[in-house]
C-alpha cells in the first residue's frame, strides 16, 4: 500500500490519476471518522432521555428519608426504602461473591490450563447455552435449590438466583480477557523461568483484569436491576431485615411493586428508587475502574 | 512453545510439587459445570410432561390457549428471532463504532472517558425502568412512526396493517438499547487488545486509519466482537421485563414489524406466576426451545468466525 | 493494609449491632395474588403499629405461583384470586382453608373524550370481545344510549397479556351471558381473544386506554377510578345498567350465599341492583400450625384484616366485606388450630 505521505511529497509532480486516488483514501478516511464520531453521539440521545424521564419524575421524592425510612404501603404517603438498598447490596454481594470466582477461575482453567479437554469444551458449552437464560428461569431454580430446601425465602436464595444470572457473562467475557493477552507475554514469562502459576498470577491476570472487570460490572449491573430472579426466591419485605435468612426487599422488586399499582405516591416513588438504583450502580462502575486501573 | 508441566523450582529444591492453583481452576470448572447442567436438567425434567404430550407439534403450531389445553409456541419463536435480530442490526453497528470510538485515539481522552460512562450508564439501567421508558418516550415515536409508514409504505407486508405502539418494533428498538453496553464493552476490550505492533504495522505499510482498521485491527479482533455480539444477542433473547411490557404479547403470527407480537422469555414472564399443571410444563418446555435456539445462534457465530479467521492468519 | 483494617472495623461494628438490636419479632410471609397486594401490605404496616412484635411481609407473584407455594409449605398463607381447586386442597398435608380477605369490581373502561356514562348490553359486551361489535356508533350500541353522541371510530379492545385473576372473573361472566363467548374463548387467567392488544398487568391495560382514543379495556375498579378513566355501566341479569362504585358491588356481594367452604362465584347476579363482574379474593391458610407462636400471629393477622382491615378497603379501590361475609370467614379462622 502506497502511504498518502510518499504520495503527498511529490503531489504536483505525481500523474493525477494517483493523486485522486490519493485523496480519495484520504476523503473515505475522515468520512469514516465523522461517521463513527456521529454514531457515538446518537447513544447519547436515548441516554439523555432516559436520564431526563427518571430526574422529572424521581427527584421530587428524593431525599435523606429515602435512606433512612422503610417503604409506604399503599394509600400513605412519605417514607423510604432504605431495607431495599440494603437487601439489594447484599444479594448482589452474595452473588458476586459466588459467581465471580467461579466464572474468573473457571476461564482461567478453560484458557490456560486444558484449552482443549473435555471438561473445558463442557464448560464451554454450557456458558453459551445460558446466556439466553431469561432471567425467571433463575428465579425458578433458584427456589427449588434453596428456598425448597430452606423452607423459606431468603437473601441467600436472591444471591444464589443473580449469580446464576452472573456466571455466564462473567465466564464468558473473563474468557475473552485471557485470550486477549499475548502470548508474547506469557512466552518471555516462562522463558524467565516462572512457574504456570507464577505467570498466570503475575503476567496474565495484571494484564486480562481490566477487561475481566468490564465483565463482572457488566453483570453486577444486570443483575442489580433484574425483578424476575428475586421475586421467587427472596420475595419482598416491609421492614428491616434481621437475617439473610429471611424475605429480604430489594431496589427491583420494589421499582417493579411500585409501578404497577394505581396510586401516584407509590408511582413516584419507584421513579426515586430507579434514579437510586442507575446511581449506585454507576458510581460502583466508577469506583472499580478507579481502584483496578490504579493497580495498572 | 508450552509451558512446563510441574513446577522446575520449589522451596526446598528440585521436587516437583502440584500446582494447586490449577486443581483450584479445575475445581471452580468443574462446580460451574454442574451448576449449570443441573440447570439444564432442571428445565428438562419440567418440561418432560409437556415435551411428551406435544413433541414437535409445539414449535409448529400457533396456538396458545391454556384452558383448552393447547400449546404452540410458533409465533413466540418467530417473535424472539425477529426482536433480537432487529436489536442486533440496530446495536451493532453502533455498538461496533462506537467501540472503535472509543480505542481509537480520534478525539481527546476526556470525550472518549465521557463515551465510556455514557455507555456504562446505559448498562446500569434496570429492565422495569427501560419498560417504562419505552412506554412513556419510545411507544409514541413508534406510533407517530408507524402511522406515517402506513400510509407511504403500507403495500410492503414489513409495514402492512394498523400500527401498533405495542409491537415488535418498538421492543426491537429498546432491546437494541439494552444490548448496546454488552456489545460495546466487549468489543472495545477486543479492539484494545490488538497488539500495538499490529496496527503500527499497517501505518509503517503507508495505510490510512481506516484503512488499517477495516484490514488488520477488526479482523484481529474479530473472534471477540463475534463473542461480544452473541452475548449480546443472548441478553436480547432473554430479556423478560421490558419486553414483556412494549411487545402487546400477541400470539398472532404477522409479518408487520409494526404489529404486536411476542417472544419466548415474555411469554415466560407474562404467563408464569399464574400458570398451573401442564401450562407450567409448557412453558419451561419453551424455555427449553429457547435454550436450543441460543445454541444454534452460538454454533452460527462461531462458524462465521471460523470462516473468517481462514482469511486472516491467527496472529495471536 | 488499609484496606483489610476496615474490612474488619466495619465487621465489628456489624457485629456488635447485631447483638444490641432486641430480640427478633414474629415474622410472618404470604405470597400469591397481585390484585389484593397494595391492601395486604397496607394491612401489614398498619398492623404492626397496633402489633409491634409481629411482622407481616406479602409479596404478589400470582395467584398462581402463591397456590404453588402454598401447597409447597414455603409461605406462612397464600392469596388467590380464584381460590384453589377440590385438587389442589387435597395436595395440602396440613389442610387448607379459604377466607375471604376483601373483593373487587370489574369495569368496562374505556377513552372517548366527551362520551361519559356509556351503557352497555350484554350482547355488547360480549360482543366487543368477540370482535363482532367493531365499532363505537354500532346499533346495539346507540339503542342502549340514545341521548349519547358516538363517533363513528372502531373499537381498540384490551386485553391482559398476562396470566390474570382479573382475567379469569372477567371471562368468566362473559361466557356465562354469551354461549358464543364461551365456546370461542371461554374461561382462563390466560385466554386468545380474537382481536385486539394485549397490556401487562392492569396498569398495562390502563396504559393503553389512556395512549388512544377509541380503545376499552377490562380493570380493576381501583386503576379507572384513580387513573380517571371512563366506565361504562353494565347491564346485568335483571335488565338493568348499573354503574360501578363500591355500593353497587357491595350489592352484589351482599346477596351472595356463602357456602361451607367460603368458595363462590357470583358469576351473574341476579340482584336489581348489583354490579355484574364482582368477585372476592382469598387468604390461603393452613388448618394446623405447628408453631404455637405463629398460629396466634396468623389468627390476629386475619381476624384485624377482617374488622379493622376493612376500613382501609374502601379508599385503595377495593370493596369492605358485608357483615355476613366477615361472620363467616371469621368463624372459618376459628377452626384453625
Amino acid at each position: 500500500m502506497d502511504s498518502i505521505a510518499s504520495h503527498s511529497l511529490d503531489f504536483f509532480e505525481n500523474d493525477p490519476a494517483e493523486n485522486t486516488k490519493v485523496i480519495a483514501r484520504s476523503l473515505t478516511n475522515r468520512f469514516l471518522s465523522g461517521i463513527c464520531i456521529a454514531l457515538s453521539l446518537l447513544t447519547m440521545l436515548p441516554l439523555i432521555s432516559i436520564i431526563f424521564l427518571l430526574l422529572k419524575k424521581g427527584l421530587p421524592l428524593f431525599g435523606a428519608g429515602i435512606f433512612t425510612e422503610l417503604p409506604p404501603a399503599a394509600g400513605m404517603t412519605g417514607g423510604g426504602f432504605g431495607n431495599a438498598i440494603v437487601g439489594t447490596l447484599v444479594m448482589v454481594g452474595i452473588a458476586l461473591a459466588v459467581s465471580a470466582p467461579a466464572g474468573i477461575l473457571s476461564a482461567i482453567y478453560i484458557n490456560e490450563y486444558a484449552p482443549t479437554s473435555r471438561l473445558s469444551q463442557a464448560v464451554r458449552l454450557v456458558a453459551k447455552l445460558l446466556t439466553g437464560i431469561p432471567s425467571i428461569i433463575c428465579g425458578v431454580f433458584a427456589f427449588a435449590v434453596v428456598v425448597m430446601m430452606t423452607g423459606t425465602f431468603s437473601a441467600y436464595a436472591g444471591g444464589m438466583a443473580l449469580a446464576v444470572l452472573m456466571l455466564p457473562t462473567i465466564l464468558l467475557t473473563s474468557e475473552q480477557a485471557l485470550l486477549g493477552v499475548q502470548s508474547a507475554y506469557r512466552e518471555a514469562s516462562y522463558g524467565l523461568g516462572a512457574t504456570r502459576f507464577q505467570t498466570i498470577a503475575r503476567v496474565v491476570l495484571p494484564d486480562a483484569f481490566p477487561a475481566i472487570m468490564t465483565g463482572v460490572m457488566l453483570a453486577v449491573a444486570r443483575a442489580a436491576g433484574e425483578t424476575a430472579p428475586l421475586i421467587f426466591t427472596a420475595l419482598f419485605s416491609q421492614f428491616w431485615a434481621k437475617s439473610l435468612n429471611e424475605p429480604t426487599a430489594s431496589l427491583s422488586v420494589l421499582i417493579y411493586n411500585f409501578s404497577t399499582v394505581p396510586f401516584p405516591h407509590q408511582i413516584s416513588m419507584a421513579w426515586t428508587a430507579s434514579l437510586v438504583l442507575v446511581a449506585f450502580v454507576t458510581l460502583a462502575n466508577i469506583a472499580a475502574q478507579t481502584i483496578f486501573s490504579r493497580k495498572n | 512453545m508450552s509451558a512446563p508441566e510441574k513446577d522446575i523450582i520449589s522451596p526446598s529444591g528440585y521436587r516437583p510439587m502440584p500446582d494447586f492453583f490449577k486443581i483450584i481452576c479445575q475445581t471452580a470448572a468443574i462446580l460451574t459445570v454442574l451448576m449449570l447442567g443441573w440447570i439444564i436438567y432442571e428445565i428438562i425434567e419440567s418440561a418432560w410432561p409437556a415435551i411428551q404430550k406435544y413433541g414437535l407439534d409445539f414449535v409448529t403450531t400457533s396456538a396458545w390457549v391454556p384452558n383448552r389445553d393447547r400449546f404452540g409456541v410458533l409465533p413466540f419463536i418467530v417473535g424472539t428471532l425477529a426482536s433480537s435480530l432487529l436489536a442486533i442490526l440496530l446495536a451493532f453497528p453502533l455498538g461496533v463504532a462506537i467501540a472503535i470510538f472509543l480505542s481509537e485515539n480520534f478525539l481527546s481522552p476526556a470525550i472518549r472517558q465521557t463515551m465510556r460512562f455514557v455507555v456504562e450508564m446505559l448498562a446500569a439501567i434496570p429492565s422495569v425502568v427501560y419498560g417504562l421508558w419505552g412506554i412513556f418516550v419510545i411507544i409514541p415515536i413508534v406510533k407517530a412512526f408507524g402511522d406515517w409508514a402506513v400510509d407511504s409504505l403500507g403495500g410492503f407486508p414489513l409495514f402492512s396493517g394498523p400500527a401498533y405502539g405495542n409491537s415488535l418494533l418498538t421492543a426491537s428498538v429498546v432491546l437494541a438499547i439494552m444490548i448496546l453496553p454488552t456489545i460495546t464493552a466487549i468489543s472495545r476490550n477486543a479492539l484494545a487488545s490488538v497488539p500495538k505492533t499490529l496496527r503500527e504495522g499497517a501505518y509503517a505499510l503507508g495505510a490510512t486509519r481506516w484503512e488499517a482498521i477495516f484490514t488488520v485491527i477488526l479482523p484481529t479482533a474479530a473472534p471477540g466482537i463475534v463473542a461480544a455480539t452473541i452475548l449480546g444477542l443472548g441478553r436480547a433473547m432473554g430479556e423478560t421485563m421490558a419486553v414483556a411490557m412494549l411487545i402487546g404479547n400477541s400470539s398472532r403470527l404477522s409479518w408487520s414489524v409494526l404489529s404486536p407480537s411476542g417472544t419466548l422469555a415474555g411469554l415466560l414472564a407474562n404467563q408464569f406466576g399464574e400458570a398451573q399443571g401442564l401450562q407450567v410444563n409448557s412453558l419451561m418446555y419453551a424455555a427449553l426451545i429457547l435454550i436450543a435456539i441460543t445454541l444454534v445462534v452460538n454454533l452460527l457465530g462461531e462458524a462465521v468466525l471460523r470462516h473468517t479467521q481462514k482469511q486472516t492468519a491467527g496472529i495471536r | 493494609m488499609k484496606l483489610t483494617s476496615s474490612l474488619a472495623l466495619c465487621l465489628s461494628i456489624a457485629t456488635s449491632l447485631a447483638l444490641v438490636t432486641p430480640a427478633r419479632s414474629q415474622q410472618i410471609s404470604g405470597a400469591g395474588a397481585t390484585f389484593p397486594a397494595p391492601l395486604y401490605q397496607r394491612w401489614g404496616v398498619e398492623f404492626n403499629k397496633v402489633q409491634p412484635g409481629i411482622q407481616v411481609n406479602y409479596q404478589s407473584v400470582g395467584s398462581g405461583a402463591g397456590v404453588k407455594n402454598f401447597i409447597q409449605g414455603v409461605v406462612d398463607f397464600g392469596a388467590s384470586d380464584a381460590a384453589m381447586s377440590d385438587e389442589e386442597i387435597a395436595k395440602v398435608p396440613a389442610g387448607a382453608v379459604m377466607i375471604p380477605a376483601t373483593a373487587g369490581e370489574i369495569v368496562f373502561a374505556y377513552n372517548l373524550p366527551g362520551v361519559n356514562g356509556i351503557k352497555l348490553t350484554r350482547e355488547v359486551m360480549a360482543g366487543i370481545y368477540l370482535g363482532t361489535v367493531k365499532k363505537w356508533n354500532d346499533p346495539a350500541i346507540v339503542k342502549a344510549n340514545p341521548d349519547l353522541m358516538l363517533p363513528d371510530m372502531p373499537i381498540q379492545v384490551a386485553y391482559r397479556s398476562d396470566g390474570s385473576g382479573t382475567t379469569y372473573v372477567f371471562t368468566q361472566h362473559l361466557s356465562k351471558i354469551s354461549a358464543e363467548f364461551d365456546d370461542k374463548v371461554g374461561t382462563d387467567k390466560s385466554v386468545t381473544f380474537p382481536v385486539g392488544v394485549g397490556g401487562k398487568g392492569n396498569e398495562g391495560v390502563t396504559a393503553l386506554i389512556k395512549q388512544s382514543p377509541g380503545t376499552v379495556g377490562y380493570v380493576e375498579y381501583g386503576y379507572a377510578k384513580d387513573n380517571g378513566l371512563s366506565m361504562a355501566s353494565l347491564q346485568n341479569k335483571s335488565g338493568n345498567f348499573v354503574a360501578p362504585d363500591i355500593a353497587s358491588a357491595r350489592n352484589t356481594l351482599g346477596n351472595v350465599q356463602l357456602p361451607d367452604n367460603l368458595r363462590v362465584w357470583p358469576v351473574d347476579p341476579e340482584g336489581a341492583n348489583d354490579y355484574p363482574i364482582v368477585s372476592f379474593t382469598w387468604l390461603l391458610l393452613y388448618k394446623k400450625y405447628p408453631d404455637a407462636a405463629k398460629l396466634k400471629a396468623i389468627k390476629e393477622f386475619v381476624n384485624w384484616g377482617l374488622t379493622d382491615g376493612q376500613s382501609f378497603s374502601e379508599s385503595l379501590g377495593y370493596i369492605p366485606l358485608p357483615a355476613p361475609v366477615v361472620e363467616k370467614a371469621k368463624f372459618a379462622l376459628s377452626t384453625i388450630e
